[in-house]
C-alpha cells in the first residue's frame, strides 16, 4: 500500500477520492443534485495504528446538473482488522451548494407526492444512453441512493460507479416521503463485476434522501438483464 | 343438434398450411342466447379450424372468428341457415399481411444506409450493420481500403480487419482495434467513424496523408463480434467471449486477460464465472489467437492500439508488473502530448501513466503482450466517460469522443512514423 504522498494520477487516490464522491452524495444529493469527482489535486495516505488506513485529500467535485465545481478538503479512514466495515469520511467544500435545487425539487415533490399517479421505469438509460427527460430525476435519485450502498461497501480495491437503473417503483408517499422501490446495478470496476441490488428509498426535500432497505441480488450465473426495446 | 350434424357432414379435410391466402375474418353477431350457443359450438369443431379473435363479452358484443379458405362455404351457409347476422371483416387475410409486410421492409429499407455518406455515425449499430458498412467502405474506396478476415469468434463470426494502405509492400504498419469488451459500445462506434475519418482525410489533410503514404493501418472494429451480438440481444453488460467453460454454467473468457504476458499471475480471475477470467490458458481463445497470429506472420508493426472505455484514460505498459517498461519515459512524454491534443477539442480531461499504476494489475493483456513482442508504442485507451453514463454513453456523445480521440490517436500515428523505420 503506498503511503505518504500519493501521485493524484494514480489508482490510490483516486479510489479514495471516488469514496468521498459517495459520501457528498448520500449527504448532499437529491433528484436534483448528484455530486461526481472531477480533479484529485493532491493527497496523502499513513497506516494509523489499530485503526486502519487514513487518507487526506484536495479534490475539485462537480454537481452534474448545474455543473457548478467546488473545492473540497477530505479525510478518511478505511478500517483495518477484519471484516467489512464502512469508511467513514470527513469533507469539507466550497461553492458545491451553490446550485439552488430548491425550486426544481419542490416541484418534483408536489409533482409525485399524491398516489394516484406513482411512477415506474426500467432500463434507465437504455442501452443507447437514452432515457425520456421526465424520468431523469428518478434516474439522478437512483444514483444518490446507490451512493449509500457504494460507500459502504468501498475499501481500497474497490471503485463502484451505478451503471443503470434496472428499475423503479413508486410506492405509496408515508410520513410526508416519496417513496421507491430501485433495483440499480452497480460496476465495480477493478473486478469488473455488475452487482445487483435493491433498495427502498425514501425522499423529500426537507428529509433529503434516505435507503431504508438493501439488499444485495444474487449473482446468478445466467443473470440475463431484460431484452432492451431496440429494432 | 340436426345443426351440429350438417356441420359435422360438410367437413373437409383441411390441408395444413402456412399460408391464410383465402382465409376470412367474419364478424358475427348473435341475436340471441340460442344462437350465442350455437356459435360456441360451432368455433369448437375441430375440423373447421376456426379462430376466434375476440370473443363475446355479452349479447350485444359481436365475435371475431378467422375462417380457412375450406370452411368458408360450410360457416357461411350455417350462418345463413340459422339466420345469424355477420359480416366480411378481412376479405383475404394472407394479402392483407403481404401488403403489411412490405410496407414494414419498405420502411426499413428506407433507413439502411446505402453508402457510407448515408451511414448514421450519430447512433449505435449492431454486428450485422457494422459488417456492411465495413464492405461498403471497400467497395467505395478500393484503392485505399481492403478486409482481411483474420479468424473466426467461437459462433463464427468473421474477424474482420480493414487494411488502409497506399501501396508498397509489407510497410511498417499500426494496429488499431476496438470492442474487444463488447460492452464498450462507444469504442466500436469510434472504430467505425475512425474508419470513415481516415478515408476522408487522405488526400485532405497533410498529416494523415503523410502517415498513410509511410506506413499501413490496420483497424479491427468488432474484436468480439459474439459478446457484442449477446450485448445487443440479451446482456447489455456482457464484457466477454460466449464460449462454454467445460465443468462450469458459466460462460466466457476475458479476452484482456487472455494474452500471453504474464498470464495466470494476479490480475486476472481463474474463476469461470468472473467477468476478468483469463481462460484455460493463452491465446485460448481465437479472437485473441486471431491477432497473435496476424501480428507475428505481419512482422512489421510498430504501434498496438487497443480501445476501451470508460475512464478516460491513456495507458502504457505494463499491468502484470510494477517494473516499469524500457520505453516508459518516451511512452510518457508521448501519452502527455496526445491527451493534451485531445484535450484542445472540448477540454476533455484524461489521465495516463502505465496500467499498473494509473487503473490497476491486469495480467494477460494486449498491450503487455505487443509490447514485449518489439511494438514498442503499444497503448490502451478507456474513452468517456468517467462514471456518469459508464458503459451506456448517450449516443450525442459518440462523435465528440471519436473526434477527441482521434486527435489522440494521430500524435500516436505520427510520432510512430517520425520514430520508426
Amino acid at each position: 500500500m503506498t503511503t505518504g504522498v500519493l501521485n493524484p494520477s494514480h489508482y490510490p487516490a483516486r479510489r479514495a477520492a471516488t469514496v468521498v464522491q459517495h459520501y457528498l452524495n448520500t449527504r448532499y444529493g437529491s433528484p436534483y443534485r448528484w455530486i461526481f469527482l472531477s480533479t484529485v489535486h493532491s493527497g496523502s495516505a499513513e497506516d494509523v495504528a489499530e485503526m486502519g488506513r487514513k487518507y487526506q485529500l484536495e479534490l475539485t467535485m462537480q454537481e452534474m446538473i448545474s455543473n457548478v465545481s467546488g473545492r473540497c478538503s477530505a479525510e478518511l479512514l478505511f478500517p483495518g482488522g477484519e471484516g467489512q466495515s464502512a469508511p467513514q469520511v470527513q469533507a469539507s467544500c466550497e461553492g458545491l451548494h451553490q446550485s439552488n435545487t430548491t425550486a426544481q425539487e419542490e416541484a418534483f415533490y408536489q409533482q409525485h407526492r399524491a398516489s394516484n399517479n406513482l411512477a415506474s421505469g426500467n432500463d434507465i438509460p437504455d442501452s443507447y444512453g437514452h432515457m425520456e427527460p421526465s424520468v431523469k430525476p428518478f434516474w439522478q435519485l437512483g444514483g444518490v441512493a446507490s451512493s449509500f450502498i457504494m460507500l459502504r461497501e468501498s475499501n481500497e480495491s474497490t471503485l463502484y460507479n451505478m451503471a443503470q437503473v434496472a428499475n423503479f417503483t413508486q410506492l405509496e408517499t408515508e410520513k410526508d416521503q416519496l417513496r421507491f422501490n430501485y433495483h440499480v446495478l452497480l460496476h465495480e470496476m477493478i473486478s469488473q463485476e455488475i452487482i445487483h441490488w435493491k433498495l427502498l428509498v425514501t425522499w423529500s426535500p426537507a428529509q433529503g434522501v434516505q435507503v431504508l432497505q438493501t439488499e444485495l441480488q444474487p449473482k446468478c450465473r445466467h443473470c440475463e438483464a431484460p431484452p432492451n426495446t431496440t429494432n | 343438434m340436426k345443426v351440429l350434424l350438417i356441420l359435422a357432414a360438410l367437413s373437409v379435410a383441411v390441408i395444413g398450411k402456412e399460408t391464410f391466402e383465402g382465409h376470412q375474418v367474419l364478424r358475427i353477431t348473435g341475436k340471441n342466447e340460442f344462437q350465442h350457443s350455437l356459435l360456441k359450438d360451432m368455433a369448437e369443431m375441430e375440423h373447421l379450424q376456426l379462430d376466434v379473435w375476440m370473443e363475446p363479452i355479452d349479447l350485444s358484443t359481436p365475435v371475431d372468428i378467422r375462417v380457412p379458405f375450406t370452411s368458408l362455404q360450410t360457416v357461411k351457409a350455417f350462418l345463413e341457415t340459422e339466420d345469424i347476422p355477420y359480416s366480411v371483416m378481412i376479405k383475404d387475410l394472407q394479402v392483407m399481411l403481404d401488403e403489411e409486410k412490405e410496407q414494414r421492409l419498405s420502411a426499413a429499407r428506407a433507413t439502411e444506409p446505402r453508402t457510407t455518406d448515408d451511414y448514421d455515425y450519430t447512433n449505435y449499430h449492431n454486428g450485422d450493420e457494422i459488417y456492411s458498412f465495413q464492405e461498403m467502405l471497400v467497395a467505395e474506396n478500393p484503392k485505399l481500403v481492403s478486409k482481411i478476415v483474420i479468424g473466426q469468434s467461437y459462433e463464427g463470426r468473421p474477424l474482420n480487419v480493414l487494411k488502409f494502405s497506399t501501396g508498397g509492400t509489407n510497410r511498417r504498419g499500426i494496429w488499431i482495434n476496438t470492442g474487444i469488451h463488447s460492452r464498450e459500445w462507444i469504442t466500436q462506434a469510434s472504430g467505425t467513424w475512425f474508419a470513415k475519418k481516415i478515408v476522408t482525410d487522405y488526400g485532405r489533410d497533410a498529416a494523415l496523408t503523410a502517415i498513410l503514404d509511410n506506413m499501413d493501418i490496420f483497424l479491427e472494429i468488432v474484436t468480439n463480434p459474439d459478446g457484442y451480438n449477446y450485448s445487443h440481444k440479451t446482456n447489455r453488460m456482457w464484457r466477454k467471449t460466449r464460449k462454454p467453460n467445460p465443468g462450469s454454467s458459466c460462460d466466457g473468457t476475458d479476452l484482456n486477460r487472455n494474452w500471453d504476458a504474464g498470464f495466470g499471475t494476479a490480475g486476472s480471475s481463474g474463476n469461470p464465472c468472473d467477468q476478468t477470467y483469463r481462460g484455460p490458458k493463452a491465446h485460448s481463445e481465437s479472437e485473441v489467437k486471431s491477432i497473435v497470429d496476424f501480428v507475428k506472420s505481419h512482422g512489421n508493426l510498430k504501434a498496438f492500439i487497443d480501445i476501451h472505455s470508460y475512464s478516460q484514460r491513456l495507458m502504457y505498459p505494463y499491468g502484470y508488473t510494477a517494473t516499469p517498461c524500457n520505453d516508459q519515459r518516451e511512452l510518457h512524454d508521448l501519452a502527455r502530448k496526445a491527451i493534451t491534443d485531445l484535450a484542445s477539442l472540448y477540454g476533455t480531461s484524461f489521465r495516463y501513466g502505465s496500467v499498473m499504476t494509473t487503473i490497476y494489475r491486469a495480467s494477460g493483456i494486449s498491450i503487455d503482450w505487443s509490447y514485449n513482442q518489439g511494438i514498442k508504442y503499444s497503448y490502451t485507451f478507456e474513452l468517456r466517460d468517467t462514471g456518469r453514463y459508464g458503459f451506456i454513453l448517450p449516443a450525442n456523445q459518440i462523435i465528440p469522443t471519436a473526434k477527441e480521440a482521434w486527435l489522440a490517436l494521430m500524435a500516436i500515428m505520427e510520432h510512430t512514423k517520425d520514430n520508426t523505420n
